[in-house]
């Protein structure tokens, strides 16, 4: 300590403790600050609500108001998340083309870029359920069959047993689940958009999700056998008895004209 | 003695085998008086006469495929956890009903095929009963003597859609199971004795464990057992009474014309039946029909959209998804007629159809027997009534698939349910007083016809310019065809008073029958056929068109 104190007044002692302080300050900024990587990436975030609020300002907000407080013409976006984004824009149901009974699928408008920059600006507004990663919808090693049994008891009685859509009260309907990505599956049942209520993961945990989604996989997608042949839309017994009626027997009457025009004929002598 | 007949049969040689086969079982059955009497039975020639063959014919593929099916069904509502081939349904806990019907569906060899083939000829059968019933009652061929066999087929539908429903609620699925459920809910309807029903019928609180096993020997031997006698004594009486046939020329109602049973009907028919099972095969290799692997187990906390009957009970879930939800609550206990009513209605709709016979043979007082069937447009009010009845049953099934209709045309399910309501009753009105109006109008074509000939189509121009089209004149045949038919005159209650002028007694039921009856046979129903005065008038004078 004595030598220390015998040099405080060195020439270059000023120059020692403020690189020193500079390196201490360095390596707890360094330490304790987020990284720079993170740094970047919050910039680009900023950046990317600000594009994502500037194409809400184009495309939302007439229904949604300027801030995303809500209108009479569309329900208020704070604290939905951008799960709900991605999945309402990534269908293509947002932005609604008309008013009425429910938002069909359509087209998607926006480029996923655009659509994570919306998500952006939404989620800025009020904590919500975030976009799922690749992780959290994946159906690797997922329990089919418990997701068969999680689907006839949760999603069944409105998506019908094979996920081929059913009615609503008023025009409102559940839609079909063919073809719908398992990300916009997870993203659905996490938010539970329009008429759906939504699952989240308090009530269907993650893994569950998961399971579900494999049992869509297995039964409603290009991959699902149909041991029996022809689906028919896979809608049960009324569209069985119109196949029954019009091509059993339609063709059964069909043969029945067949059959009787071909008669013997009483040989003329 | 014995060396006489030794050298008759040495001299003709022995009989041929067959002769000897038939010898031999005719001496112990007599069977020889009763196939020379019905061999030769004559059958008349016409498509619309194979609609119940078809029915039949698929009646029996129902019962073959169906004893395949009981060599691996087990009625059991015993927990089992699958362990099969079926990947989403692996270790998921199911009855042991439904296991066996995903076995034999996956496991058995053919099993699956035969399993559509089951269910698809039973839609096929009732179908074909329905459109058979409705041939014969288009054209009045169950007017005597053919009532009692018009309600024996009657009885058979309605058994029929009791047999089918309970087949298609034996495999414990989810589907089926809601429908048990229904039916739970349409017992426990039933006023004061509802509940008790309930607990006899399922043994205990719904689900229970006993119903499948009750339900089984229900479907494979009560209720085709029945089925088979009523179809046997069906039969008898169309031997009995001999087939109806279309009016035309040479046919009376003291006649048949047609052709014999054997060979040539014997040859129709055998070929027919591979035919209609080839029709139902090809339905059942293409098409699934009840994929109880993708429905699920029954569980009474699941539940699935679009859950509907088949076909023939689509109907009755109709009625039941229409029917507003009204309840009554009196003294602690609840009658709800949102169920209690469609399920009154159920039966009395059906049994309109059921007891038409004898309705329409009270009206017109017609006792005599009728071997020559209508055709439809010569009795209009009879078709009328036919095609508003069909009216009411098409909206209803309208009504069974109101889900369906709005997912698929883009509707509101509360306008289609409206629609059905109001459909119900205003529909058959409509129909009645358009079908009327157009047997009306086939009539007086008919009459245009017989009087001016067939339209040919062939303009010819007139020396002084006129063009006219020329009518060829019908053969004896065709006018035999238009013209063969009565025009009756309604039922009369006659005058009020009698011959001392004092007022007769007239009973209500009496003056309705009269107003019945003149909607039968009145002004309004018949155009009166062309007298022969009136065809010999217009078809002498030359130049006429």
């Amino acid at each position: 300590m004595k030598k220390l104190s015998a040099r405080r007044r060195h020439p270059l002692a000023a120059l020692v403790v403020l690189l020193f302080a500079l390196a201490v300050t360095g390596g707890l900024y360094a330490a304790f600050s987020p990284s720079e990587a993170k740094a970047d990436d919050s910039s680009a975030q900023s950046l990317a609500i600000e594009e994502g609020k500037k194409l809400y300002a184009v495309g939302c907000a007439s229904c949604h108001g300027t801030g995303g407080q809500g209108s009479s013409d569309g329900p208020s976006l704070v604290g939905v998340g951008s799960a709900a984004v991605d999945f309402q824009v990534g269908t293509g149901r947002m932005p609604a083309q008309q008013p009425g009974a429910q938002m069909p699928k359509k087209k998607k408008v926006y480029t996923d870029a655009e659509i994570e920059q919306l998500s952006a600006y939404i989620a800025s507004l009020g904590a919500g359920p975030s976009t799922p990663t690749k992780s959290q919808y994946d159906i690797e090693g997922a329990d089919v069959a418990k997701g068969g049994e999680l689907f006839r008891t949760n999603c069944a009685q409105c998506h019908n047993f094979a996920g081929k859509g059913g009615a609503l009260t008023n025009g409102k309907y559940a839609p079909a689940l063919d073809d719908v990505s398992p990300k916009h599956l997870y993203e659905a049942m996490q938010t539970g958009p329009q008429n759906m209520p939504s699952f989240p993961d308090t009530t269907l945990p993650e893994k569950n999700k998961q399971d579900i989604i494999a049992y869509l996989d297995t039964v409603n997608s290009d991959k699902s056998k149909t041991p029996g042949g022809l689906e028919l839309g896979g809608l049960g017994p009324v569209s069985e008895g119109l196949f029954a009626w019009v091509f059993g027997m339609g063709a059964l009457i069909v043969l029945t004209i067949w059959v009787a025009a071909r008669t013997a004929k009483a040989k003329k002598s | 003695m014995s060396t006489a007949r030794d050298n008759d049969a040495q001299r003709r040689g022995k009989a041929p085998a067959g002769e000897r086969v038939a010898d031999w079982a005719d001496s112990r059955l007599g069977i020889y008086s009763l196939a020379k009497a019905n061999m030769r039975k004559i059958f008349p020639d016409h498509w619309s006469f194979m609609l119940g063959e078809v029915a039949l014919y698929s009646f029996i593929i129902i019962i073959l495929t169906g004893v395949y099916l009981t060599l691996f069904f087990h009625p059991s509502m015993s927990e089992v956890v699958y362990h099969g081939p079926y990947e989403p349904m692996q270790g998921v806990r199911m009855s042991e009903a439904f296991a066996s019907t995903l076995d034999i569906s996956f496991e058995v060899r053919g099993g699956l095929l035969i399993r559509q083939i089951h269910h698809w000829a039973a839609l096929i059968f009732l179908a074909a009963m329905f459109v058979h019933m409705m041939r014969v009652f288009f054209t009045g061929a169950f007017r005597k003597p053919r009532e009692i066999n018009w309600l024996f087929g009657f009885l058979l539908f309605f058994l029929g859609m009791l047999t089918g429903f309970t087949g298609y609620s034996l495999p414990d699925d989810l589907l089926s199971g809601t429908g048990l459920r229904f039916i739970e809910g349409v017992f426990l309807s039933v006023p004061v004795i509802g509940t008790y029903i309930t607990m006899f019928v399922y043994g205990g609180e719904f689900p229970g464990t006993d119903l499948i096993a009750r339900l089984y020997p229900v479907h494979v031997l009560l209720l085709p057992g029945i089925m088979l006698g009523l179809l046997v004594a069906h039969l008898i009486l169309v031997f009995y009474h001999k087939h109806t046939q279309y009016p035309g020329a040479g046919k009376t109602n003291k006649n048949v014309v047609g052709m014999p049973l054997l060979p040539v009907y014997m040859a129709k028919a055998g070929g027919f039946f591979f035919l209609v099972f080839a029709v139902i095969a090809v339905l059942s290799a293409i098409a699934t029909i009840n994929p109880i692997w993708t429905i699920g187990p029954y569980r009474p906390d699941q539940v699935s959209t679009g859950a509907q009957p088949d076909w023939y009970m689509g109907f009755a879930e109709g009625l039941v998804r229409v029917m507003p939800g009204w309840e009554i609550n009196i003294w602690g206990h609840t009658l709800v007629l949102g169920v209690f009513i469609p399920i009154v209605l159920f039966p009395v709709v059906l049994l309109a159809m059921g007891v038409y016979p004898f309705i329409e043979s009270w009206i017109t007082g017609d006792k005599r027997e009728h071997h020559i069937l209508d055709r439809p447009r010569n009795a209009p009010t009879r078709t009328a009534f036919g095609v508003a009845w069909l009216t009411a049953y098409f909206v209803m099934l309208v009504g069974g698939g109101n889900d369906l209709w709005a997912t698929h045309f883009h509707l509101s399910i509360n306008s289609i349910t409206w629609f059905v309501r109001i459909g119900f009753f205003l529909g058959p009105v409509l129909a009645f007083i358009a079908t009327r109006r157009i047997c009306l109008g086939l009539q007086r074509r008919d009459r245009d016809k017989v009087l001016h000939g067939r339209e040919t189509g062939i303009i010819k121009r007139l020396p002084h310019g006129e063009f006219v089209e020329v009518h060829e004149p019908l053969s004896q045949e065709q006018l035999h065809t238009l013209t063969q038919h009565e025009q009756p005159k309604p039922y009369e209650v006659g005058p009020e008073v009698d011959e001392n002028g004092v007022a007769r007694k007239i009973k209500g039921s009496q003056k309705l029958r009269a107003k019945l009856s003149k909607s039968y046979y009145g002004e309004q129903a018949q155009i009166p056929k062309p007298t022969r005065e009136e065809y010999q008038e217009i078809t002498s004078g030359h130049g006429h068109h």
